[in-house]
């Protein structure tokens, strides 16, 4: 069975491919302000919480976390898991038009494989349909419908 | 806050941190996953009891609040392997190792119907990922 979704779906889906790859980006550019943490001082971790770079990573990390599970709740986990990363792509084509910095053979052969990835998944069914299951008496349902 | 030198790390301590990552992070993504399943479309729930009924909905499972410890332990792990491994190897690796291991485990777990076209895809973007940090 064909899954279509509905355009604010894809939105939701560009979403999840964009804010996860620039949070961690934002990371790793404060980790690397913040240091080498060592396992004897991991209290360092809190401390990198001051830094802004990972304070508007962790904002943009937020911000996926919604889109993602708004996105598991209508699709299978296999399905959405290649679009976050497709954003990696949008990162490579980002530094490459945008930095101006050079992206070599390698790199462009990894954008090739995930963007087929993810067309492969895309093409198919969002969501695998089980049969019914009754329901054992007296179980509470998660959500309220 | 001054940047020292990074630590010497071996081997095992990269790669066991890396797994470690990629671990915690299949385990979160599962049982989120799971649990989204299990309260349903928040589209619709949205629609009837409004965002705080939604996120009321999350927030009220035990299986997502497991789900996202195990996302907050691989959170920090990422961290502390990020102060300690090249984030050149740790990212990508970390990334095609969760995506082979979410692939495994939905089928396990959740019973997603993970046909060919998602094996083929989980490899796809698991080398790709790779070849990105080259």
């Amino acid at each position: 069975m064909k899954h279509t979704l509905s355009p604010q779906r894809y939105l939701i889906l560009l979403a999840v491919m964009l804010s996860a790859s620039v949070g961690d980006t934002l990371l790793s550019h404060g980790m690397k302000q913040v240091g080498p943490v060592s396992v004897t001082h991991l209290g360092m971790l809190l401390s990198a919480m001051a830094n802004p770079w990972v304070i508007v990573g962790i904002l943009c990390l937020l911000g996926f976390f919604a889109s993602y599970l708004t996105a598991l709740s209508w699709a299978d986990l296999t399905f959405v898991l290649p679009a976050t990363a497709f954003g990696y792509v949008v990162v490579a084509f980002l530094s490459k038009f945008w930095l101006h910095e050079a992206v070599s053979p390698y790199r462009w052969a990894g954008i090739v494989l995930i963007v087929c990835g993810v067309g492969f998944v895309a093409n198919g069914p969002s969501l695998t349909q089980h049969p019914p299951v009754d329901e054992p008496a007296g179980a509470v349902a998660g959500g309220s419908k | 806050m001054n940047a020292a030198a990074p630590v010497e790390v071996s081997v095992f301590e990269t790669w066991a941190t890396i797994v470690t990552v990629a671990a915690t992070a299949v385990a979160g993504d599962v049982l989120t996953a799971g649990a989204m399943r299990r309260i349903g479309d928040l589209d619709v729930i949205r629609a009837q009891s409004g965002l705080g009924g939604a996120i009321r909905a999350v927030v009220s499972s035990p299986m997502f609040l497991l789900g996202v410890l195990s996302m907050a332990i691989s959170f920090f792990s990422l961290l502390f392997t990020l102060s300690n491994v090249a984030v050149s190897l740790a990212a990508p690796a970390s990334a095609s190792l969760t995506f082979l291991g979410n692939a495994f485990a939905a089928k396990l777990f959740l019973k997603e119907n993970v046909d060919r076209r998602r094996w083929l895809a989980a490899l796809f973007v698991c080398a790709g990922v790779f070849l990105l940090s080259k």
